[in-house]
């Protein structure tokens, strides 16, 4: 992380920024020389792209988002941030769709391996939401980046560097969330709509029908060094109390909930009926997967060129969703549509904090509006656990 | 401890990049099966232990998981039976002494020794098996005091297909050592035992209080095996087994190994049977 003279010792401003202000924020990290990405539109959606300056932000959009349908609509105000979550994750530039892992060259029967050196470009990534902070520290434990002590389930062995590398590169600016959008369950979840930790800089929106005005916190040092170089006023209390009831509204408005103790109801749950009734709607399509912040999964690939003589081995992301996910030598483990569709949503809800010690699902519903046909992860998990109750109930329990 | 004479492999630099090996020998054994014997073109000693798996590169074909099949003492030969199956296996079966292969390793749990000290051992396998087996026979061989009776019971389909069967006539051959072969289909006349491995494991003897078992088959044939063992007493957790799971990066990073919360590359390939005994028989886990 960056560090700046901060003069000013221990007693940090929380600021205030109106539209230039958040203009000079994306200056002042672009001559830090970091690359700075963030929420613009392109081809009908809001994805994560390189941004020259503030002003590429979709300023006065809202995204619709229901199961199945995305749509971006003029908001009611003049608002940065009032959309959520789009199809892409910051994955994309932590964890690349595609990576070299290494390159070989024959010389007679012998080969030799190297792995290319690519400079880890550093980031600045704007607009990060509460429940995107919480898949990358997801992603961190994925990963073996010991960035959160006193871990103890799941520790990796491995670190991945190059994930390493790029997730210390990239400055977080981080937006609580001003509106909830219609698939988003981050309150059920515990992560959001308000970023706790793992940013240098969180920004709250205020837009009362206005101009947009900003109160910027820092959350690192380097954080609170960049706003105090910035020459913005600092925000007053009415400021500060307006953005603490902006994030109170936004959690009293989530589009959807998980039910809870899902972890341990899906676990106790592994054949249940419910599996074969979401096949017969799932497609197997894998967006889901392609889409959710925290799916780490990758395959390889071996490419030679025309001589023969060169090779790269190349990894990707890949999904449990296909039937060759988990082939080995005589047929697939999961032939079925019901086991690709358990391995998935068992894994986000439950395994995962077998394996890592936490939740793999954020709650951010990107599987549940990209997903082709509206399966909704929340209203699967609720089929089982009303399914499990009803039996309760009836003193016959399936134990839930 | 003698445990303590095992070296523990460090961690590799990079996981996944492969070091490179050259075949010093190469081996035809019965039903498809090679054993290749390689050394590390760099010099540098290699360390496993029993149990563990490395994923072999062939050059410009592919990778697989592969489990150490040789003596965990000789840190500079790395041996690996290798069944010809598809296409990396098949590319890897028209290597030549003087080829050179990537090695990256080695991965995966070991299968505990010291649990069963003061312990009746007994080894269930059958066909290629044998080979991710033999380096904790070799071990357990080479501490054979801290243990009592040691049982092999192995399993191959007919008579000309059992897997090392010079190594196997020699150990039956040892007084400290019952040696168990049976045939699945045999010709008349031929004069060994025809039948089950399931059915070894009722003749063999042994203490089942003060047994532990290790099991190295297939996974349709483990479950046969784990209940022949459960008929004569032997608890679930005096019970070993390795499962087998498309492995692509062998270090818990690429999600391909999974069964249910465990990563077999991991926290297997070797498994206490109570530790999975519940998910084992969810259907397609
Ligand atoms: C921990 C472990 C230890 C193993 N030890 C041995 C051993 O000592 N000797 C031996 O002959 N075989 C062993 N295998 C099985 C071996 O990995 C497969 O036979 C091999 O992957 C087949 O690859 P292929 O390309 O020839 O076959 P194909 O059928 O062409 O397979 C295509 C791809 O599917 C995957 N795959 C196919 N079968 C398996 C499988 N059974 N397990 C995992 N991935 C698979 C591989 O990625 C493979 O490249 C082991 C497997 C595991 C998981
Ligand atoms: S849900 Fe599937 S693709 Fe996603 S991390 Fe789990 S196994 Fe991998
Ligand atoms: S749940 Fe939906 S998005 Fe996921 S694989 Fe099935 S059809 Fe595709
Ligand atoms: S083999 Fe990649 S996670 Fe286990």
């Amino acid at each position: 992380m960056d560090s700046n003279d901060n003069s000013n010792g221990t007693r940090h401003t929380v600021r205030r920024l109106d539209r230039n202000g958040l203009d000079a924020l994306t200056a002042a990290l672009q001559a830090d020389g970091r690359m700075v990405i963030g929420p613009r539109v392109r081809d009908g959606a809001i994805v994560y792209d390189p941004l020259d300056g503030a002003g590429d932000l979709p300023w006065g959009l809202i995204d619709e988002q229901d199961g199945g349908r995305y749509r971006l609509v003029p908001g009611p105000d003049n608002a940065a941030f009032a959309h959520v979550v789009g199809p892409q994750s910051w994955k994309k530039y932590l964890y690349p769709a595609r990576q070299t892992l290494w390159r070989g060259r024959r010389d007679g029967p012998r080969f030799s391996v190297e792995v290319p050196a690519e400079p880890t470009p550093r980031t600045a990534f704007i607009g990060v939401r509460a429940c995107e902070l919480a898949a990358m520290a997801v992603q961190d434990r994925v990963f073996g980046v010991r960035a959160h002590s006193g871990q103890s389930v799941g520790q990796q062995q491995y670190t991945d560097t190059g994930y390493a590398a790029r997730r210390a590169a990239a400055f977080i600016v981080a937006v609580n969330c001003s509106r909830a959008g219609g698939t988003c369950f981050c309150a059920s979840m515990g992560t959001g709509p308000k970023a706790e930790s793992g940013y240098d800089i969180v920004l709250t929106e205020l837009s009362d029908g206005g101009e947009s005005v900003f109160v910027a916190e820092g959350g690192s040092e380097a954080g609170w060094a960049l706003l105090d170089r910035l020459d913005a006023v600092p925000a007053g209390d009415g400021d500060i109390r307006a953005a603490e009831r902006v994030v109170d509204a936004t959690r009293a408005h989530m589009g959807r909930a998980m039910v809870p103790g899902v972890n341990r109801l899906l676990a106790e749950n592994l054949e249940h009926p419910q599996w074969d009734a979401v096949a017969s709607r799932c497609l197997s399509c894998a967006n889901c997967t392609m889409v959710c912040p925290t799916c780490f999964c990758t395959t390889v690939e071996d490419t030679t060129d025309l001589t023969g003589e060169h090779v790269e081995r190349w990894r990707r992301w890949d999904s449990c969703f296909t039937v060759d996910f988990s082939y080995i030598h005589g047929g697939s483990i999961r032939q079925g549509g019901a086991s690709r569709y358990r391995q998935w949503m068992t894994h986000k809800l439950s395994h995962w904090h077998d394996q890592f010690g936490t939740s793999g699902c954020t709650g951010c519903g990107r599987c549940i509006t990209w997903c082709p046909v509206g399966i909704d992860i929340t209203e699967e998990a609720r089929a089982i656990h009303d399914d499990c109750h009803r039996t309760d109930d009836a003193g016959t329990g399936r134990g839930g | 401890m003698d445990g303590a004479l095992l070296p523990r492999p460090a961690p590799a630099d990079d996981p996944m990049v492969p070091r490179t090996f050259r075949i010093e020998r190469r081996v035809a054994e019965v039903d498809g099966c090679f054993t290749l014997t390689l050394k590390a073109t760099d010099g540098r000693p290699f360390a496993f232990q029993p149990g563990q798996f490395n994923m072999l590169y062939v050059f410009g074909v592919g990778e697989v998981a592969i489990s150490v099949s040789g003596d965990c003492r000789d840190l500079n030969t790395l041996t690996h039976t290798i069944r010809e199956v598809g296409t990396v296996t098949r590319a890897m079966a028209r290597l030549r002494p003087g080829d050179v292969i990537g090695v990256r390793g080695p991965f995966g749990r070991p299968w505990p020794i010291e649990e069963a000290y003061g312990n009746d051992i007994l080894f269930v396998t059958g066909t290629v098996g044998l080979a991710p087996l033999r380096p904790l026979i070799f071990e357990v061989l080479n501490r054979r005091e801290h243990f009592g009776k040691v049982v092999i019971c192995y399993g191959s389909r007919g008579t000309h297909d059992i897997l090392y069967e010079k190594q196997l006539h020699q150990w039956r051959g040892r007084f400290d050592l019952q040696v168990h072969v049976t045939v699945h289909s045999a010709p008349s006349g031929y004069r060994g035992r025809v039948g089950s491995v399931a059915n070894l494991v009722k003749i063999a003897r042994f203490d089942p209080e003060h047994t532990t078992a290790y099991v190295c088959r297939s996974e349709t044939m483990t479950r046969p095996a784990v209940q022949a063992l459960h008929d004569r007493g032997i608890t679930s957790d005096r019970i070993y087994v390795t499962l087998e799971r498309n492995m692509k990066c062998g270090v818990g990073f690429c999600g391909h190994c999974q069964m249910g919360p465990s990563f077999m590359c991991k926290d297997g390939p070797v498994y206490r049977y109570d530790t999975i005994e519940d998910i084992f028989t969810v259907r397609e886990l």
